[in-house]
């Protein structure tokens, strides 16, 4: 409310956006889809994947610009944006050759490489094993959204890696997963065995919590402390695990709702 | 390990995490390399995640996580120095000190590193002894850089030469 809209045509069509919006915002606003690797609508746009890139001009000026348009925001009037003009697409391809050498087995990337008509990538991989495309998601989720920072990029071009500090068992981690959630390619593995949680990548084994109602064990007991201070959820609550919550959930409501026969809910 | 001397560098600086570069960099000259524990240390001082006060010491080329020797040695292998054969005067200084490029002798009297680049090109080969910079080295050269350092360690420690270590570089490139 109140906001400045400017007016933008994206691949000919025009729209108006809050001013700063992202020019990908701007293009799935209206169901434009552009492909992305290190963008996440819950973290803040980092640049890092080049996958995302648009072209931009402003008219009367000559040819357009390349961009990344998760980083780029729409401060001006009467730009416009074209997601897969000849040269972004070609940039693209690019990019994500250059992603396939450096991780030729990872699905998602063989899939983008098909989308983008590419048959036989131009370089050669150095390695076969590799998955990590280094879009930093697993470091940004765990230090802007779990607040706990337990892993960061260390060393430089070639030798560049997410890793926890020293590359020992990080202390900061909770073992929630959310790196696991995040990441794109399937790079970060989260083995829940029994009463052990543990992702190998980060050295991580935690101890699991039990649920007080069916006994199996849910979640890591330094998450759920974790989880219960942020949240301010109820301890209990969280003494259960995700199935039972949802049937004890579900027969307090049922229950409820015999109580009290005035409720909305009701058949037909 | 004593840490008082992070403690006290980081009075010093003031404990803002914007200080951090700084902050290490005076811990570097008080250890002569970046202690893990100093590291934690720091984090904890600064209150920066210890995940990336490690990210920053791994980064920079200046920050070193393994002990150096008492004098460092820096040979360019940037262009200009390269096209002049640096590649050659580097050979020769690993023979001389029995050592790897990123390494530190066994006597831990000198470590080696390999920069791309000091901005002294016309200059070049330039190899760079204890911050002194000795321009348009050659291979024969080596040998009277090194002399009168080698001289002195070896007088203040007659027992061991420089032996080799083989001693890796940052732990980061492993
Ligand atoms: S591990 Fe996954 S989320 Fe983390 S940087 Fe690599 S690809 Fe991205
Ligand atoms: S999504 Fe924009 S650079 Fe990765
Ligand atoms: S290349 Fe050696 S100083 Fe520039």
């Amino acid at each position: 409310m109140g906001e400045t809209m400017v007016t933008t045509k994206i691949n000919g069509r025009e729209t108006r956006v809050p001013i700063d919006t992202t020019a990908l915002e701007a293009a799935r606003s209206i169901g434009v889809e552009i492909p992305t690797l290190c963008y996440h609508p819950a973290l803040v746009p980092y640049g890092a994947c080049r996958l995302c890139l648009v072209e931009v001009k402003r008219p009367g000026h000559g040819g357009g610009r390349i961009v990344t348009s998760c980083t780029f925001h729409i401060r001006e009037e009467g730009l416009e944006i074209d997601t897969h003009s000849e040269r972004a697409q070609r940039d693209r391809k690019l990019v994500v050759e250059l992603l396939l050498a450096r991780c030729p087995n990872v699905e998602l990337l063989q899939r983008l490489g098909k989308d983008l008509g590419i048959d036989k990538p131009r370089f050669t991989a150095q390695k076969q094993d590799e998955n990590c495309i280094l879009c930093g998601l697993c470091v940004r989720v765990c230090e802007e959204l779990i607040g706990q920072s337990a892993i960061s990029f260390t060393g430089r071009g070639p030798g560049r890696e997410v890793s926890t500090p020293f590359l020992e068992p990080s202390e900061a981690c909770i073992g929630c997963g959310a790196c696991a959630f995040v990441c794109p390619t399937h790079a970060i593995e989260v083995q829940d065995l029994l009463q052990l949680r543990k992702l190998d990548k980060w050295g991580t084994s935690l101890q699991q919590r039990p649920c007080v109602r069916c006994g199996k064990f849910f979640a890591p007991e330094v998450e759920l402390e974790k989880l219960s201070d942020r949240l301010e959820l109820v301890k209990n609550w969280l003494q259960l695990c995700p199935e039972c919550r949802r049937e004890v959930a579900a027969t307090d409501w049922i229950v409820g709702l015999r109580a009290s026969p005035a409720s909305p809910v009701r058949r037909g | 390990m004593d840490l008082t001397k992070v403690d006290e560098v980081v009075e010093r600086n003031g404990a803002d995490p914007s200080m951090l570069i700084a902050v290490l960099q005076e811990v570097q000259v008080e250890y002569n390399f970046l202690p893990k524990d100093a590291l934690r240390r720091v984090a904890c001082l600064l209150n920066i995640p210890p995940s990336r006060v490690y990210s920053v010491a791994n980064f920079y080329r200046a920050f070193s996580l393994v002990p150096r020797g008492r004098h460092l040695i820096q040979i360019c292998l940037g262009t200009a120095c390269h096209v002049r054969g640096s590649d050659r005067i580097l050979e020769q200084i690993e023979r001389t000190l029995s050592v790897r490029a990123g390494g530190t002798t066994a006597d831990q009297e000198f470590s080696l590193e390999t920069v791309n680049c000091l901005g002294a090109c016309a200059l070049g080969p330039v190899v760079v002894l204890d911050g002194e910079y000795h321009g348009r080295m050659t291979v024969s050269k080596v040998e009277s850089v090194l002399k009168p350092v080698r001289a002195a360690a070896a007088a203040a420690n007659p027992a061991g030469g420089s032996a080799a270590t083989g001693a890796p570089g940052q732990e980061a490139d492993k």
